[in-house]
């Protein structure tokens, strides 16, 4: 039993004769049976079967043909297999079994074996810095294994996410591209939530799309943008003046072309009207410190990378992230 | 009125059975072709939720299942009850009330599930007013059968009733378990259990709704229709009595086969691998006991081609109630669990053994029921024969590679113990086996349709039989 998930499969003692009594019974009822019926010899050469007397609707008779001597054997061998295996493994109620054996604990054992197998693969890498271990090729190969078993799911295989979930290959950072931030979105998730609803009805909602279209520089309709700009009040708070937004906190800048719920004027405005609620489950705690590492460094360099802010002192043999090669 | 069989329920259930056949058979063909094509059905505007893949799979299980095999199964049942009793039914208005309130159920069924109401537990969807109109008619049923069974002027019961017995009365015992549930309004309830219980009982459920509703009650029709066909007396009494006997005890334990490696306790899974492989015996006793009967007429398979569909049923049968234990053996569900095979299995079950036992019974029924000596085309059941059998084996061959490949996929390590594949790389590399299995799939339904047109040239050549007149000889 794993430590903490303890749980008696038993409410009471009962239930535990319950079941091993009616197991037995079954069983025992199944051999009576076969035994039962069995007594009657193979029918010799030229032998002609018994015919039972009714008749049913006209024609309907039975022969009464001893059973198959290959399937009686089989039953008995069926019903001695159940036996022997009811005895090495647990089924009689909470009887264990001669063995021993628990499923729990047959994968407590495996995953202690594999993890142990693996980690010395996955170890080379640990505590060496990022931008090193997103130029290692086999540490790259190790990476993009491990992607597309955890992440591809939502990122897609080739990190280029979908609608409301990040494209991790154009190298424009949610919660910041710097190796540290992006291995910190991995170890502990993010969440990220907008309020619905701020700029009024849909016709507001509109205006401010387009006003948003218009801090990006891209077509918008002039008119509807300048009665958004008034409303944008309600954005600036988090997005900024600007609609720069703040990477620290994770609030998104609307004037770039990542656009995670999509950036047409419908679906900035439908954004607008719901609100939005994104969320990336923490790995630490499910994959370990190593794989994460890896990941990280991976993910990192999906997009080329950014190297981290100057006031951390640079690695020497950092790569550049030129050296990355393109996705 | 006393000295005629009641075939007026018989046919009215016959003639179902080829329309509900067909329903249900086309709705698993959008649905094979919606894995292929998954927008197939995107642009019928507002008709598209309702065709949506996860509205029409419940409907495409009960369609076939409770619809098409339940009107199979009313229809011969209530025939070979009758015949083999020698006494018209119990009742000729519940006769009707049954026919009629099961066509409700499957009309409330085909407008409820597209319209997503559903109580997420499979084959047994239907929302709590329909469970309840089920409990009332299948009740009706019970009394109809039982009631016949106990005026019958024959001694014995013959064995065919034994099958039907155990299925009506198991029906009624796993119905009325698995649906208990909570009202909260009319369209939406919850189940009676929670978590892994929850789990057990469905499954206790849906094993034994494939145990009884479409192993016993069918082995019921092969016991009539068999010997009937090919003129032969069923080959062992005391065979029919272990594996029936067996059958019915082992069975029931069945269900936690399908949670292996699950959250269930270590002993329930162990119980259900363990009955599950004794379950080979009985059930290769009721194919020995189909198959056997026709020793001393084999030559009448070459030109019978409804012997055909009865045998190559019982063969199907046979193949699947190996195979079924096999997936339950721990080692080869770790495999198996949750891919292809495991539709595949069905489907050779549903399609080859069921599907084919009824097309089978139907096509020696239906002459009878309409004065006729014959089918007005025995060159169709013929064509019929082959285009059943080449689609069920494409089906399933299909889906076994499938399986397997989806299954070895899955599990593919590379040296640093990562998967070598993406759940995405085993759906890509399932699109050659899905349109193999939309072709043998097709191929079936296609059956349907020419049996359809066959079964409407006998009527119209022939006329309702309400005279048929019960024989009074009866032996000791």
């Amino acid at each position: 039993m794993i430590e903490g998930y303890a749980v008696p499969d038993f409410i009471s003692d009962f239930w535990h004769y319950y079941i091993a009594a009616i197991t037995a019974a079954g069983i025992l009822f199944s051999l009576w049976l076969l035994k039962s019926q069995s007594s009657v010899k193979p029918l010799a050469p030229g032998e002609q079967a018994e015919l039972m007397h009714p008749v049913w609707d006209g024609d309907l008779q039975e022969l009464n043909n001893p059973l198959p001597r290959w399937w009686m054997w089989m039953f008995y061998l069926l019903i001695v297999f159940g036996i022997v295996y009811l005895v090495i493994f647990p089924g009689m109620g909470k009887y264990a079994g001669m063995l021993g054996w628990s499923s729990a604990q047959e994968w407590q054992d495996e995953k202690t074996r594999v993890d142990a197998e693996f980690d010395k693969e996955f170890q080379p890498f640990a505590g060496q810095d990022l931008m090193a271990v997103a130029a290692d090729p086999k540490a790259k190969e190790m990476g993009g294994h491990l992607f597309l078993t955890y992440c591809s799911q939502c990122h897609g295989s080739s990190g280029q996410g979908a609608t409301g979930f990040p494209d991790l290959t154009d190298n424009k950072w949610l919660f910041g591209g710097a190796p540290d931030d992006v291995k910190a979105s991995i170890v502990n998730g993010r969440v990220a939530e907008m309020p619905g609803g701020l700029a009024g009805d849909v016709q507001g909602a509109k205006e401010v799309a387009n006003y948003v279209l218009l801090l990006g520089g891209k077509p918008h309709d002039a008119a509807l943008a300048a009665t958004g700009k008034e409303k944008f009040a309600a954005c600036a708070g988090c997005h900024g003046e600007d609609g720069k937004g703040m990477k620290a906190a994770g609030f998104p800048d609307l004037t770039d072309d990542a656009w995670q719920y999509g950036g047409s004027e419908a679906a900035i405005t439908e954004s607008i009207v719901k609100g939005r609620k994104g969320g990336m489950p923490a790995q630490l705690e499910q994959l370990g410190e190593n794989k994460v590492h890896l990941l990280a460094a991976y993910v990192w360099g999906l997009g080329g990378g950014q190297k981290p802010a100057p006031v951390a002192p640079p690695v020497p043999d950092a790569a550049a992230p030129a050296a990355a090669p393109a996705q | 009125m006393e000295a005629t069989y009641n075939y007026k329920v018989v046919r009215q259930f016959a003639i179902m059975t080829v329309v509900w056949g067909i329903v249900g058979m086309l709705v698993g063909v959008i649905l094979a072709a919606q894995l292929i094509w998954p927008d197939i059905t995107k642009d019928l505007g507002p008709l598209a939720p309702y065709l949506s893949y996860g509205r029409l799979r419940p409907l495409h299980t009960n369609a076939v299942i409770f619809a098409f095999g339940g009107s199979a199964l009313f229809a011969t049942s209530l025939y070979i009850v009758q015949r083999t009793c020698q006494a018209r039914l119990l009742s000729d208005g519940l006769a009707s009330f049954v026919f009629w309130g099961w066509q409700l159920i499957i009309l409330l069924a085909a407008v409820s599930l597209p319209m997503g109401f559903t109580t997420g537990k499979e084959y047994a969807e239907l929302e709590w007013p329909i469970d309840l109109l089920i409990a009332v008619v299948w009740i009706g049923y019970a009394v109809l059968f039982f009631g016949t069974i106990i005026k019958r002027k024959t001694q014995h019961i013959y064995v065919a009733n034994w099958f039907f017995g155990a299925y009506i009365v198991t029906i009624t015992l796993l119905h009325v378990v698995n649906s208990a549930e909570l009202p909260v309004t009319l369209t939406k309830s919850y189940s009676a259990y929670a978590g892994v219980h929850d789990a057990m009982v469905q499954w206790w459920y849906g094993h034994n709704a494939v145990g009884f509703f479409l192993t016993t009650a069918f082995l019921g029709m092969m016991y009539y229709f068999i010997p009937k066909q090919a003129g032969r007396p069923i080959f062992s009494y005391r065979l029919s009595i272990v594996h029936f006997w067996a059958l019915n005890f082992i069975y029931m334990w069945a269900g936690p086969h399908h949670l292996l490696y699950t959250a269930l306790p270590d002993w329930a899974q162990s119980l259900g691998m363990v009955f599950s492989l004794m379950l080979i015996a009985p059930s290769w006793g009721g194919m020995m006991n189909g198959i056997m009967t026709l020793s001393g007429a084999w030559h009448k398979l070459r030109t019978d081609p409804i012997l055909k569909f009865l045998i190559t049923a019982m063969s199907f049968y046979g193949m699947s109630t190996f195979e079924g234990p096999m997936m339950s053996v721990k080692t080869v569900n770790a495999l198996s669990h949750y891919t292809e095979w495991t539709i595949g299995h069905v489907h050779s079950g549903a399609l080859g053994w069921v599907a084919m036992i009824s097309i089978g019974s139907l096509y020696h029924l239906i002459p009878r029921l309409f004065g006729r000596e014959e089918m007005f085309s025995v060159k169709l059941i013929n064509t019929h024969f082959w285009m059943s059998t080449i689609g069920v084996v494409l089906y399933i061959a299909a889906l076994w590679i499938a399986g397997v490949a989806q299954g070895l996929m899955w599990r593919a390590t590379n040296s640093d113990g990562t998967l070598t594949y993406s759940f995405a790389q085993s759906v890509n590399a399932m699109y050659p086996f899905y349109t193999i299995r939309l072709i043998g799939g097709t191929l079936f339904f296609a059956g349907m349709l020419l049996m359809a047109y066959n079964v409407w040239k006998t009527i119209a050549a022939g006329k309702a039989v309400n005279d048929a007149r019960i024989s009074e000889a009866v032996a000791a």
